[in-house]
């Protein structure tokens, strides 16, 4: 038995930290908070240049051709630092989209762009307030072209392309491709409670679309790509629950009150230890969901349900907390807790809130995979 | 990343599967399978005498106690190995857990600490299953502070060198079938409470010790009090140096927390059945999204700690010594045991109350609601474990201790002010 990385996945971890810690601090990530850009350029393109963008994509595209695994481990580093880059958007999901039900020519033109960083991609599908479903899709795609209105698109703003999720002429949902440098195309940046990820609303008025897939697949295709994106995005939600843990942490050893540390307060002591216990539940469900995606197990979407769901729970678990055990001073613009509890909650509702993968993983275990929880 | 065997365990799974195989006792499976908290639930037969029969048979093909040396009657075999033989006794297990204290606990400290003799003497046939240890530490007035215990052992007065025990243990998991007790006593209440300790092992036949069982709040007994009247133990059975019973009691309070990748029950599986038959307005309950979300959370819980074990299981297979991420166990177990009982108490609505024929699955859940509270006290209750998680995983400072400086007996025994 084996669940863990291996020494050269491990290595990658410490190559991927050490470039982290010199190219995202805590003031990186707060010039995108408090600044115009919507995310950091420089960082984004050392990103490509190191490599990591395309992990997982194969070479023959332009990636380096590694594998999920290798991109879990860079995923949780990203989420330990709060990387204010469109990773998840172009890479967990364009790129797998891509990868997995675009043609010959989408593939050649694309995926070779979005690992070197050249190209960002997003998806659109939500439309507004509301848990995400089938019903809820109202653009529509007719001779090519896409109307209609995708708010909140992550990394929206900053994209050159997009999949978009609409009716083809026969009311049936499928996704398309979408130059977002075409006509047809208006953006605008949302205000959102975590803006070192850009939010944006995207309205489409006869813009250009290529159908990625087949027609009508689109609700097949979006949720395997979605359980991929889970997994990964599980990953920055444990690496994101791990830094709270250890702030929290070190805030608790340093800052006295009453004459002594407060980590010495049981009251205290018992926060960290339960946050200590999330955010290992999660890692464990994590190794997992990453081995069930990259083994292609049959269990894989209970797996990815599972990593999901544990890590937006430790995640925000860890993130409030982390502002407790601070006090007052968690609460101030100057300390970090907050850029913490910002990501931990825009995370939570991103690909699918909370409620809605609760709901998805017992829907799916009880469709057969029932032992697998056992 | 793969939950395969190396070749090596895999050939070592093939031969201890072999051997369960040709000699477990098979007519009491389905028994076992319905092991409940109170026994291993064995009915049709004598369950310690089955106990007993399945170590002897292990003993003698060297599969008894692997963790430990040959000379004393164990497998020497490695952490891994002893793991994979868990995972294929299954069920079989719980009919030796007569034994999980002395050979998971006793035994060591007898290992560690008693001269060359008594352990040729003890350790082998209590690795054979012939004879059956307890562990005499909690007492009414302490518990997680162990430390403040007060059965007292004087030296005699004729000369002997023998001690002379009194005083009250309590939560004594099978005292009432012991043959042997490891016992930690007070020898001097006039230097501070961790300094004034010695430990010694007793015959249970000794005269002097009285056996009761507790009545339990969830209405069973499954453990007992035990009494010493001028116990006579003689000196040669003392472990350790006088005074130096703290020290030797934490061999044993290591080896209690070392079990690894045990998995404990948190009932989820059996809730997780329980909803796909019960109904809400005539659907299934598993479709209802409010169940589903207290089930997903529950799930992922059983899920954590089910691949937390296998992290340790795949450093030991590496030869690593795992993290410290087991010590999460009983902590979430406990606590999830008690809110998911409440939870299909919940779902059985004003029939909840009952505990009775009529109670899905043999009233389970009624049992694990009665039973749970427990769970989260017994062997470090969750605070206790929380303060090991802070200050030994998260390095955390210990708490101040008031009474660390202080003669035993100068002590406060009560937290009201005298009149």
């Amino acid at each position: 038995m084996n669940l863990d990385f291996s020494d050269e996945q491990k290595q990658l971890r410490e190559q991927v930290r050490r470039f982290l810690s010199e190219n995202c601090t805590s003031d990186t990530v707060r010039a995108i908070l408090e600044g115009p850009e919507s995310y950091d350029k420089k960082l984004y393109q050392g990103l490509a240049e190191l490599g990591v963008l395309g992990a997982a994509i194969p070479e023959e595209y332009g990636g380096v051709g590694l594998g999920h695994l290798e991109l879990c481990v860079v995923a949780e580093e990203l989420g330990r630092v709060l990387a204010p880059v469109p990773v998840s958007s172009s890479i967990y999901l364009t790129a797998e989209f891509l990868m997995l039900a675009g043609s010959e020519k989408q593939k050649e033109t694309w995926l070779p762009k979005l690992a070197a960083g050249e190209a960002i991609g997003a998806f659109a599908y939500a439309e507004g307030q509301g848990r995400m479903s089938l019903a809820k899709i109202k653009a529509t795609v007719s001779g090519g072209k896409l109307k209609g209105t995708k708010s909140p698109v992550a990394d929206g703003d900053v994209a050159d392309i997009a999949v978009v999720a609409a009716k083809n002429e026969k009311g049936q949902v499928s996704l398309y491709l979408v130059d977002l440098s075409g006509p047809g195309v208006s953006r605008e940046t949302l205000e959102s409670i975590d803006p070192t990820r850009s939010q944006a609303r995207l309205s489409f008025d006869g813009a250009q679309a290529e159908l990625l897939g087949a027609e009508g697949s689109g609700w097949h295709i979006a949720s395997q790509v979605l359980d991929r994106a889970a997994v990964l995005m599980a990953f920055e939600q444990v690496g994101g629950a791990d830094r709270s843990l250890e702030i929290a942490r070190d805030y608790a050893l340093e800052r006295m009150a009453f004459g002594r540390p407060i980590g010495s307060f049981q009251a205290i002591k018992h926060i960290l230890a339960d946050m200590y216990v999330s955010a290992t539940l999660a890692r464990s469900n994590c190794y997992y969901g990453t081995w069930a995606l990259n083994s292609g197990a049959a269990e894989f979407p209970v797996a990815a349900a599972t990593a999901r769901v544990s890590a937006t729970t430790a995640f925000q678990h860890c993130a409030k907390n982390n502002i407790q055990v601070h006090g007052g001073m968690g609460f101030t613009w100057a300390f970090d807790c907050h850029l913490y509890y910002r990501r931990s909650n825009a995370l939570a509702v991103a690909l699918g809130s909370l409620s809605t993968w609760e709901s998805q993983l017992i829907e799916r275990m009880s469709a057969g995979n029932a032992e697998t929880a056992a | 990343m793969d939950f395969k065997d190396t070749p090596e365990e895999a050939a070592f799974r093939a031969e201890v599967r072999a051997w369960i195989d040709a000699n477990a006792p098979k007519h009491l499976l389905e028994e076992l399978k319905n092991a409940s908290f109170a026994s291993n639930g064995v009915v049709s037969e004598d369950p310690i005498a089955a106990g007993k029969a399945w170590q002897k048979k292990k003993a003698e093909a060297g599969w008894a106690c692997l963790h430990w040396p040959k000379e004393y009657g164990g497998g020497a075999r490695t952490p891994i190995e002893r793991v994979i033989w868990g995972q294929e006794e299954g069920p079989y297990a719980a009919l030796t857990g007569v034994f999980t204290i002395g050979h998971g606990m006793c035994g060591p400290t007898v290992m560690s600490w008693a001269s060359e003799e008594h352990k040729r003497k003890l350790l082998p046939p209590l690795a054979s299953g012939e004879t059956v240890w307890c562990q005499l530490f909690s007492e009414p007035a302490s518990g997680s502070d162990l430390a403040g215990l007060r059965t007292r052992a004087v030296k005699a007065e004729d000369g002997s060198g023998d001690w002379i025990i009194n005083g009250q243990k309590i939560w004594t998991s099978g005292a009432q079938y012991s043959d042997w007790g490891l016992l930690i006593t007070r020898t001097n209440p006039d230097v501070p409470k961790h300094k004034g300790l010695t430990m010694f092992f007793l015959d249970m036949k000794s005269p002097g010790v009285e056996v009761r069982p507790i009545k339990q709040a969830n209405g069973q007994s499954s453990f007992n009090e035990v009494y010493f009247t001028d116990v006579r133990i003689p000196d040669s059975q003392r472990l350790g140096e006088v005074g130096q019973g703290w020290e030797v009691s934490l061999t044993t309070l290591m080896n209690e927390r070392l079990s690894i990748g045990s998995g404990m029950s948190t009932g989820f599986p059996e809730l997780f059945r329980f909803c796909m038959e019960a109904e809400i307005d005539g659907e299934p309950a598993v479709k209802d999204s409010g169940v589903r979300s207290k089930l997903a959370q529950f799930a992922v819980k059983q899920s954590g700690l089910k691949y937390t074990g296998m992290r340790a299981i795949s450093a030991l297979s590496k030869g690593e010594i795992p993290g410290p991420e087991n010590s999460i166990g009983k902590l979430v177990a406990g606590a999830t045991m008690q809110e998911l009982s409440m939870f299909a108490l919940d779902l059985q609505g004003e029939a909840g109350v009952l505990w009775n024929e009529e109670s899905p699955q043999q009233g389970r859940f009624q049992a694990m609601l009665m039973r749970s509270p427990a769970t989260r006290i017994e062997g470090g209750s969750d605070e206790i474990l929380r303060n090991i998680i802070g200050e030994r995983v998260l390095g955390l400072p210990g708490d101040i201790r008031v009474d660390k400086d202080v003669p035993f007996k100068d002590i406060p025994t009560s937290g009201r002010k005298k009149k």
